[in-house]
Parts: C-alpha cells; structure tokens; sequence
C-alpha cells in the first residue's frame, strides 16, 4: 500500500505539445492516500485512463512527477511499482486455465504454492468463479473473463494500489451491481488503496468514499458524493452529477445580485461582495433541479413560470418550465400535478444558488 | 423460397471440374498408369500389376535414401522453426528500423533456387570460397566435396540461409497480431521475458507455426535443386535425396514404371505426415 501523488503532472500524446489543447493532462497536483477508495469520474476522453496509466507506469508522463510515499517513480515500470490494473476489456491468459490465470501474478512474485492455492480460492470465492477453475480461460463469455482480469488484480496482496479502469464496461448490468458491492467489500476486507475510473456517476459514488471528477484534463473537483451534489466546484461538475444536471444559467451583475432576461436573482451579501472583487464578465448561476420550490400562489420572492413538460420517472417527476428566455429543470415528487403550459411560481432558496466565475464555484471565505 | 430442380446447373461446375482435372487428376492418373506397367519404348509396354511397388519398397537404395530424407528434415524443423521464432522475436516492432529488417531477411526468399546452390558452391569451396577459405584458414579442415559431414552441414546451412526468414516472417506477422493489452497486462502481472512467451507469444503463435511447420516440412521433404547443384549428392550418395534419386530412375535410367510406384509411395508419405502433423497440432488445442 502507499499514497500516491502527483506533483505538477502533466502529459501530452505529441512530442511537440504546441498549445494546451495537445495536452491530454494538463498540469494538475494530486494525491492519494493511503487504504482510499477513490472514484475517477469524467467523460470519454478528459484523460482519465491516461492518468490511470501514469500512475501504473504504462505511460510516462511528460511533466512533473508521481509520487509513492514520497519517493519519485517515474522511471519505474508498473513491475517496479508494484501495482495491479484491470482494464476496460478482459485480457486473459488463453492458454491457461482460469486457476492458471489468477495464480500468474503469485506465481511471477515467487510466492509459495500453499499460499497461492488458498488466495486463489478465496479470490475466486469473492467472484463466485469456483466452478470454472479448471476451465480452459479462452472458453469463457466475456463477463467472465472480465471477472478473471479482474482477479488476476486483486489476487495479490501486498500491492501498491489497485487501479481499475472503467471494469464493468462489458459487465451486463445485475451483475455490475454486484461486482461493484464485492469491490467495496474486498476494499474493506482488505484496506488497499484502490483508484476507480469511470464515467458514470452511480458507479463511481457506489464505489468511492471520494470522488474526483475531471474534465478537459484537469481535476476540477475532488469531494465526497454529498459535496459534488451540494457544492459543485466547477459548473461541469454540477452539469455532470446528477439526473437531471445542474441548472446552469449565463448572468449579468445587478445591484444586490445577479440578473438574466428580467429576472432579479437577489444574493447572500458576501456573493454580492466577492461579485464586485471580480473582473470577469463570465458569470453564471447554478442551482440543482431538487432545489427548485414550486408553489402555485405567487410572493414576494417568486418568480413566475411557465410549465413546458412534465416526465414522470416513476418515482419521481421532471419539471421542465420556462422562466424569461431560460428553460429550467425541476424535479418534483410524484404527487406533483401540473398542466402543460399552465402558470407557476419558483422560488430559489439563497443558500443552494451556487455563483459561478469563469465557471469556478465563489466560495466563502472563511 | 422454391427450390427448382435444374440439372443443366451441373454444367456451371464444368470450369472447375476441367481445371482440378488438367492440374491434378490426369497428371497423377498418368503416373498411376505408368506405375503398373513395364514400359521399354513406345508401344511396348507389359501390365505387370504391383511388382514396381514391390520391388520399390525393398529396394535398399530407396531405403536409404529416404532415411537420410527423414533426416535431413527433421534437422531443417530442430533448426529453423526455433531458429525462426527467435529472429522474428528480435526484429524490430515497427518504423523504418522494422522495414528494413523485414527487406534484409526477406532477401534470401528472393533468389531463385538453382541459384542458390550456385551460390553456396561457390561461396563454400576451399580455395575460392570465402566461406570454405575461412573456415580452412582457422584451422578447421573442411571440404564438402570429399567429407560426409562436411558436405551434410553444408547442405544444412544453405537450407538454413534459404528458409529460416521464410519462419521469420511468418512468426513476425503473428508476433504484430498480439494486442498491445496483452503485453501491458502481463507487466502488471510482473511476468518475466520467459512467462511472456511461454504464456502469451507462444500461444498466440500456434497458427502461424502450424503453417511454418507444414511448408518447412513439405519443401524440405521434397528438396532437390539446391543439393543436386551443390554437391551433386555426393560425396558417394551421401546427400542423394529422394527426388534426386527420383530423378536418376526416371530421366537417367528411363525405369518409368519403378519411378511412377515410387513416386506415388513418395506422395503418399508427405501427405500422411503433413496430415499427422496437423492433427497432433490441432488436436492437442482442443479442450480435454
């Protein structure tokens, strides 16, 4: 086990990096600590798997270092390092049988055969593949020779890390469940430190105690579940995490708050003061479709609206409705009842308007 | 949808039946012909049944000559498939680096086979040679126009310097076939440069070895050109292959009848082996 940090790391796929957009990592300081679940969550391409296989080794990042427990890395291979990965797509050992496969990584590290019998099994026990040891590994479906990929990862026990890259891709979707729950408990069970990659917010907060989202190459957050929903720092994040994302809407300063269309959005006093502090012009307002109340009588700090579209999900309903120029979402209990294009009052409770510059979270200062 | 019956269809398989007819059939129907008569000149010809088959098959010269064929490729598979496998293990993945090897090992597939022989002639005498010259100016005395084994290595090398980058090739084609996933994986799994071609190159060859096995089997069977240049089967018989000996019957003693039942007991022993070959190979795939 170790922590491991990345210190001013940044990587670039050309030889001749002109410009930021030749970067698939673009500076970014990080660490992981020691026996953490954490989640790497983002859209294809933000340069998750890149950051995966710099920690691995599998690639050499151009700029900056990694970092185990305080010691430089980056010449080291991954058999150096000591560290298990689990790919997107299974890669098994065809010509082995799938006992064969997850005793390959005991075998390499010389460990002794009582042992490697007995991790096998309870590995093969955690992934509930008992009955196909002795089959031959190509014969297997893909789930399985996923799950084998991934015990060839967890098998051993005195790695660095584990780092799992995007593994339940090809898992069909009862059994993802489950394998993500065993994930966790091998974690508990066993206190590695273990890095998850994946682009779906359900998996990575099922998963981690902290999340780190990234977009265009950086780390734009990294938080708990809870912090990512509440406060998210980046107006992608909040984009990103939830079903439906983030209300996001583009603003203009006005006195005691914040306008669009010829809508006044009042502030908490010290927005209003950091608001005056800034230069930028690029200001946006977020406020998350769970925080939206409606009452169908109008007061003194609601706005009206107009109902667009009302889908009902079954346990709850999404609210579309049109304020000014802006659509909004807001999402409603199931008693909720309204008609297409009838009338509406929102009100926005203060403390979840989130103010966005330069699509950064204004955060107080303490 | 309506099957309708047709038999004027049967003429679209004419083309195809004309052509195995005139490439395989008629030819080996003729060698069978041959076979069981005593032919003295034309129009002179006795029906003798299977006497020429038996008499082959007791026929010590042929019995020799066919050991020494058994030897000889067996030496050429020890030799080349291995020998094939590191090659292609070493060459270069890709770039200009990797094009150029491809070209350089390539070369020797390129020459024709007489001039081959012509080559190692040459290149192997004692006194002109630089090969033979070489050898015999450290100190080794070799001749392989007078010495068994000398003239034996000789053989072997040329078929060596011949084939082994057709096995080179092969394997290297097979070698870019394996994802990239696989060797990072086996990093992770910490295997050691044996484990990853015990259990991941090794494996993921087995096709093209199959095929490298098949042809470097079936040619060297077969070799008659680069031999019969080179030492002319000699010294004595020691390097007389079948075809030679083959050839000696049919076109220097005109024994057509003998050659034709030796030339069929020749077909069938390649093509029994390359079938044994390609069951034990693909047999030992399946699952017990």
């Amino acid at each position: 086990m170790a922590e491991i940090q990345l210190k001013a790391l940044a990587h670039s796929y050309s030889d001749t990096p002109t410009g930021p957009d030749d970067y698939a990592i673009r500076q970014l300081d990080h660490v992981w600590h020691k026996g953490g679940a954490y989640a790497l969550l983002g859209p294809s391409g933000c340069g998750k798997s890149t950051m995966l296989n710099i920690i691995s080794g599998l690639i050499q990042p151009s700029e900056g270092d990694v970092l185990f427990d305080g010691k430089r890395v980056n010449e080291l291979s991954p058999r150096d390092r000591n560290i298990a990965q689990v790919f997107q797509f299974p890669v098994v050992y065809d010509s082995m049988t799938v006992y064969e496969n997850l005793a390959f990584p005991l075998k390499n590290n010389k460990v002794s055969a009582s042992r490697i019998k007995a991790r096998v099994r309870e590995i093969a026990e955690v992934l509930e593949i008992e009955d196909k040891l002795y089959k031959k590994a190509k014969n297997l479906t893909a789930d399985e020779k996923q799950k084998v990929s991934m015990g060839r990862g967890l098998v051993r026990e005195d790695v660095s890390a584990i780092l799992f890259d995007e593994p339940l891709t090809v898992i069909d979707p009862q059994l993802k469940w489950k394998l993500r729950r065993k994930l966790k408990q091998i974690h508990e069970q066993f206190d590695i430190t273990m890095v998850y990659v994946t682009h779906d917010q359900l998996e990575a907060s099922t998963f981690a105690d902290k999340i780190a989202v990234m977009y265009g190459g950086q780390i734009v957050q990294f938080g708990t579940p809870t912090e990512l929903f509440e406060a998210p720092n980046h107006t992608f994040v909040g984009y990103f995490i939830g079903s439906p994302g983030m209300n996001i809407v583009e603003v203009e300063r006005c006195s005691g708050g914040v306008c669009f269309d010829s809508t006044v959005l009042p502030l908490e006093p010290w927005q209003v003061a950091i608001l005056t502090r800034m230069q930028s012009n690029n200001l946006k307002i977020g406020i998350r479709p769970e925080f939206i109340e409606i009452s169908p009588i109008p007061s003194d700090d609601t706005f009206e609206a107009q109902v667009l579209d009302v889908e009902d999900l079954g346990t709850y309903k999404n609210v579309t409705v049109q304020l000014g120029e802006q659509e909004l979402k807001v999402r409603q209990n199931e008693e909720f009842e309204a008609n297409i294009s009838s009338r509406i009052h929102l009100s926005f409770p203060k403390q979840w308007l989130m103010l966005y510059v330069d699509e950064f979270l204004v955060q107080e200062q303490q | 949808m309506d099957k309708i019956p047709d038999n004027r269809a049967w003429w679209l398989v004419l083309p195809v039946f004309l052509l195995v007819a005139f490439s395989a059939l008629i030819p080996l129907m003729t060698v069978v012909n041959y076979s069981v008569q005593d032919i003295f000149g034309p129009g002179q010809a006795f029906y003798v049944g299977t006497e020429w088959f038996k008499e082959v098959l007791t026929d010590e010269r042929l019995q020799d000559s066919l050991m020494r064929q058994f030897a000889f490729s067996g030496a050429v598979l020890l030799i080349q498939i291995p020998l094939g496998i590191g090659v292609a293990l070493m060459m270069p993945k890709s770039g200009i680096k990797g094009s150029l090897c491809l070209i350089l090992v390539a070369i020797p597939l390129l020459i024709p086979w007489n001039v081959v022989g012509t080559i190692w002639q040459v290149f192997a005498r004692g006194d002109i040679g630089l090969f033979g010259w070489a050898i015999n100016q450290i100190g080794i005395d070799y001749n392989y126009t007078g010495d068994t084994v000398d003239a034996w290595l000789t053989v072997l090398l040329m078929d060596v310097w011949h084939w082994t980058p057709l096995v080179a090739l092969l394997c290297y084609s097979g070698l870019r076939a394996i994802p990239e996933a696989f060797y990072q994986a086996a990093e992770i799994d910490r295997a050691s440069k044996w484990a990853v071609f015990r259990y991941i190159q090794l494996p993921r060859l087995k096709s093209v070895l199959i095929i490298a096995v098949l042809l470097r089997f079936m040619d060297s069977f077969m070799i008659y050109i680069e031999p019969f240049v080179l030492t002319g089967g000699g010294p004595g018989s020691s390097t007389t292959f079948l075809s030679q000996t083959l050839t000696t019957m049919a076109i220097g003693q005109f024994d057509l009848g003998r050659a034709a039942a030796f030339s069929l007991i020749y077909f069938l022993i390649v093509l029994v082996i390359s079938w044994l070959f390609f069951t034990a190979i693909t047999q030992a795939d399946k699952e017990k």
